[in-house]
């Protein structure tokens, strides 16, 4: 199984565990609660809060040890949440005014799990991690759907773009399943389209897409990122300008006699 | 096929300049306009089979072309051919004909009698008219109305002076709202952090007064100016989608998780990133924009479905001198 | 056999007096003088593929399902035009190749016209007796900036659709009459109907073409004419030309310029991808995506509507000065006149209205050099703010900072550019004595 279809089945298995272990049952689901709040109280406790309550800037975040931070309450981050902030890297943040980016992931999918585990015990409820199929997708309706709602930010080929105070990344690096949560959460700046707006079927549209976009039709050739006039411009005046340039400076000088 | 005549052509060349080499010429019976020149044995085989790729960059074309014309392959073997023949043709100019410095004379650009003459002939080809002045009015004036005639078939291009087209729209109370599907668009269905687009029902959705941009904002958060009150039921708020600079769609949607952060709720523009605060009823945050983006009056119908509740609050894109700031 | 070529020519047209002398016309030997041959063989080329696309492009709005190869776009309704470039680049063999290559002889065009226009400009190769051939370049440049926007607005992809949005504000916002000129030009509100289309299309194929190539035409005409310039050296004096005759050495040179400019097209065109069309997807009023550029000619003016602030003069009903007119009217009418000015201005201040044959280096008159480069960096630092978004997505410098920054920055890099390269052509020339006023008694 490709690597690739790791992460889904690991957010997959998350969920499972949420679900099945909402109960306590066993001694597993505590251990893995135990590991979480470890963890939380490391790195997240100082923005959101020893309960997941969140903090306000410039309050003091309590018990966190006279760290002062800021960042949303929890208590409506569901796994699909802790997932996609954890294992894209975006969380733990070094400053809490920056724009989270992607990055390699701190924590691996054992603690991730830990993690979501322990923000659902806080009594958190949000999204689970979705489901997502991207083989039954249909690129032309993901692309026209992509065109409507993705492409303003994220552009039309997906490879990123900005807003005015946010970058909107590329979409290149993003799993399958951290599509699906990211399109379902809003993370950051980025809208949230529940299933009324864009049902499980057309998410898996979108998705299928998406990875299209990474490698898509290039017929003409050397694709210079799909991002249009820029890089062509560039190519323009520095390979065909510089080129002919040079050809000039060939034929232009007179030949010794 | 003219390339395998052209092929063929190449290659005699090529042939007729190995072999002809050293063959003497005849002998010189005027005066020489250029010096005797030798061209080396090196350049002219250097030329000849620069020649010969230039042929065999063509041939490959004629091939790749019947054998399915791949992009690059048609690219490289024509660039290359050409590349090649250019080479060809420098390295020619440069060793198998003779080099020439010349100095030439530029002339005389000013020619004093020739310009005296033609002055005098257009004077005195006038000297007998003695009603210059009517004359002259009347050819202006004839200049005149035949230039009228020959410029005012352009007004049949568009309805020049019907600008009040620019500003109709569909949008007027009632006028219920749908997606681009073309299904009414619920109010519940657009909750926080949503945006959806929606279009007028029944009407053309591709005009720039069409399409609208649709969100919900916290009630707490809107801070309307007071004339609009009750125009965003439940936070509701829609606003003509199309910028109000220079015409693009907005389809950019900030929306902070979590606003102490990040930047607050803003719709964007993304040709020059005029930024519009939807909170006060679609201020210029930031960019080039230079008036608010107009805003829909919306209301709920009894099916839960929205409806226009009046027209817009302006103008809908970009602005021209009718419009009202 | 080249004796009777000869004789039958002369005896049908009496032209070989003509042609010998056209056979000696003298080329100087410098590599500057090869970007404006440069331009002319790359408009042929455009000339050669444009042809061939015509073949195949249908001017038209009207919508049709698409039903080519391309398995994304497939049972997506789009416009004729639209389609027709679709099975243009997907269907017809080498049609891809002759688009890209039309496309980058495009970008290249624009290229060498302003490499040429520098050099023209730096040298003063503007002054007495060459004011017209210089105005019918500057006009040449602004045709083919308009040519080249007509060129890729016709497909109605993604991309073209919002240039298009763009081009009809910034008509729009002509005071006074920018709401009659969009009604004259798109015939109705926009995004207009087909007839807009076909004008776009007459204008791109037909009408602008032939005004270059006529263009083109008094242009060499007028160059003959007054015969080339020439940069100083030995021999070479304002009466006489020094170099190498058309024939035999500068044709064959020349027609190797002009097999490397198309090899280079051909080259780019079948190697590097350029307007993607297909992935852009076609074009509706509600839909766009994030970074999209107009082609590099008009990136100056993107930049230079992204930096005007939010600011629009309106009352008693009517608004002045929409705010497009002064990025997408007004800085590209004050560029455009300083260019047509500049010789005029030139002479009034030298007060030197004497034939000038010989060129200039660039360090020998350092007034003109460095108001030539002061105006270049303004024009450079508004194109650069049109990659503002661009630059913020890679180094994560943040967009607004950087819009204010240009913002700053065209009014106080100029300013520098302008002292730094007086400066330098000073340390670098004759001490600059060469000043404006010593510039009159430069005739000989």
């Amino acid at each position: 199984m490709p690597a690739q279809r790791t992460a889904p089945l690991l957010g997959l298995a998350a969920a499972l565990t949420m679900l099945v272990s909402a109960p306590p049952a066993g001694a597993q689901p505590n251990e893995l609660v135990e590991e979480g709040r470890r963890l939380y109280a490391e790195d997240c406790v100082s923005c959101h809060g020893p309960q997941g309550e969140g903090v306000v800037p410039a309050s003091p975040g309590r018990g966190a040890g006279g760290v002062t931070g800021a960042g949303p309450p929890l208590l409506d981050a569901g796994a699909a949440s802790v997932d996609f902030y954890l294992s894209t890297g975006r969380m733990p943040l070094s400053s809490p005014d920056e724009q989270p980016r992607r990055g390699e992931p701190k924590y691996d999918a054992a603690q991730i799990e830990a993690l979501i585990a322990y923000v659902a015990s806080l009594g958190a409820s949000g999204d689970p991690v979705p489901e997502v199929d991207a083989k039954s997708g249909d690129v032309g309706r993901g692309l026209e759907l992509f065109t409507l709602y993705c492409a303003g930010c994220h552009q039309i080929v997906a490879e990123g773009g900005m807003v005015t105070g946010a970058v909107a990344p590329s979409l290149f690096e993003a799993t399958p399943t951290q599509i699906a949560e990211s399109v379902r959460i809003g993370p950051y700046v980025m809208p949230s389209f529940d299933e009324g707006l864009i049902d499980d079927r057309e998410l898996n549209d979108l998705i299928r897409y998406v990875e299209y976009a990474r490698e898509p039709d290039d017929r003409g050739g050397w694709a210079l990122g799909h991002i249009g006039p820029i890089p062509e411009g560039a190519v323009a005046w520095l390979v065909a300008g510089g080129a002919l340039v040079l050809v000039a400076l060939v034929i232009g000088e007179r030949a010794r006699r | 096929m003219s390339f395998v005549r052209r092929v063929g052509r190449w290659a005699t060349a090529g042939v007729v300049l190995l072999l002809a080499r050293g063959r003497p010429r005849p002998p010189a019976e005027v005066a020489r306009i250029l010096p005797l020149h030798r061209a080396g044995d090196r350049a002219e085989l250097a030329v000849a089979s620069l020649l010969l790729l230039a042929a065999a960059g063509g041939a490959g074309f004629v091939a790749v072309y019947l054998l399915g014309a791949d992009t690059q392959l048609l690219g490289l073997s024509l660039g290359l051919a050409l590349a090649f023949l250019a080479a060809a043709l420098v390295l020619g100019s440069r060793a198998l004909v003779p080099q020439v410095e010349e100095v030439e004379e530029r002339g005389e650009l000013v020619h004093a009698r020739e310009e005296a003459a033609v002055t005098q002939l257009v004077e005195e080809s006038g000297e007998g008219i003695t009603r210059r002045r009517l004359l002259t009015a009347a050819a202006g004036t004839a200049g005149l109305a035949l230039g009228a005639a020959l410029v005012v078939p352009a007004a049949s291009l568009g309805p020049v002076l019907g600008t009040d087209r620019l500003l109709r729209t569909p949008w007027q109370r009632g006028r219920r709202l749908v997606d681009a599907r073309g299904r009414p668009l619920a109010a519940d269905a657009i909750a926080e952090g949503i945006f959806e687009i929606a279009f007028p029902e029944g009407a053309p959705k591709d005009t720039l007064d069409s399409p609208l941009v649709v969100i919900r904002l916290p009630e707490e958060a809107l801070r309307l100016p007071d004339e609009r009150s009750g125009w965003a039921p439940g936070g509701l708020l829609a606003f003509s989608q199309i910028c109000t600079h220079a015409g693009c769609a907005i389809t950019l949607y900030r929306w902070p998780l979590f606003e102490p952060t990040a930047p607050g709720p803003a719709l964007v523009c993304p040709c020059h990133y005029s930024t519009f605060d939807p909170a006060t009823g679609g201020d210029v945050l930031f960019g080039p924009a230079g008036r608010p983006l107009p805003q829909l009056p919306l209301e709920i119908d009894g099916s839960g479905a929205l409806r226009a509740a009046g027209p817009l609050s302006g103008a809908t894109g970009p602005s021209w001198w009718g419009v009202r700031a | 056999m080249i004796r009777r070529a000869v004789g039958w020519l002369d005896e049908r047209s009496g032209a070989v007096p003509l042609v010998q002398k056209g056979l000696r016309y003298v080329f100087p030997d410098h590599w500057s003088f090869l970007l404006g041959e440069m331009a002319l063989y790359t408009f042929l080329v455009l000339v050669g593929t444009g042809v061939y696309l015509t073949l195949f492009f249908q001017p038209s709005y009207e919508p049709v399902v698409y039903d080519g190869a391309y398995e994304p776009l497939q049972g997506r309704e789009v416009s004729q035009a639209y389609h027709s470039v679709l099975d243009l680049s997907f269907e017809v063999k080498a049609g891809l190749l002759m688009r890209q290559t039309h496309h980058w002889a495009a970008n290249v065009f624009v290229v060498a016209i302003v490499l040429h226009l520098l050099r023209i400009f730096f040298t003063g190769a503007f002054r007495k007796p060459r004011q017209l051939t210089y105005y019918v370049g500057v006009t040449m440049l602004m045709l083919a900036v308009l040519e080249g926007f007509l060129g890729y607005s016709l497909v109605d992809d993604l991309l073209s659709g919002m240039g298009l949005a763009i081009a009809y504000s910034v008509v729009a916002s002509v005071p006074f009459v920018g709401g009659n000129l969009v009604l004259l030009l798109w015939e109705a509100p926009f995004p207009g109907t087909s007839d807009f289309l076909s004008r776009i299309y007459v204008g791109h194929v037909l009408l602008l073409p032939l005004a270059l190539g006529a263009l083109i035409a008094i242009h060499l005409t007028l160059i003959v004419a007054t015969k080339h310039t020439q940069f100083r050296g030995p021999r070479r004096l304002e009466r006489n030309v020094v170099g190498t005759p058309l024939w035999p050495g500068y044709a064959l040179r020349s027609l190797g310029l002009m097999c490397a400019v198309a090899a280079a097209l051909l080259l780019l065109g079948g190697l590097v991808q350029i307007n993607p069309v297909w992935l852009w997807g076609p074009y509706d009023t509600w839909l766009s995506t994030n970074g999209a550029q107009p082609d590099w000619y008009l990136g100056w003016l993107i930049g230079a509507l992204r930096l005007m602030p939010s600011w629009e003069p309106h009352a008693w009903g009517y608004t002045f000065v929409p705010n497009p007119f002064w990025g997408g009217v007004a800085f590209p009418l004050v560029v455009f006149g300083f260019l047509f000015l500049w010789p005029t201005i030139e002479r009034r201040v030298t007060g030197d209205d004497a034939f000038h044959h010989l060129l200039d280096r660039p360090r020998d008159v350092p007034w003109r050099t460095a108001t030539g480069v002061a105006v270049f960096t303004w024009v450079a630092c508004v194109f650069l703010a049109g990659a503002s978004d661009r630059f913020f997505v890679q180094a994560g410098v943040p967009y607004e900072e950087q819009i204010w920054f240009w913002r700053a920055a065209v009014f106080v890099l100029p300013v520098l550019a302008f002292l730094l390269t007086r400066r330098l052509c000073v340390e670098l020339g004759d001490g600059g004595r060469r000043t404006p006023a010593s510039l009159g008694a430069d005739r000989s």
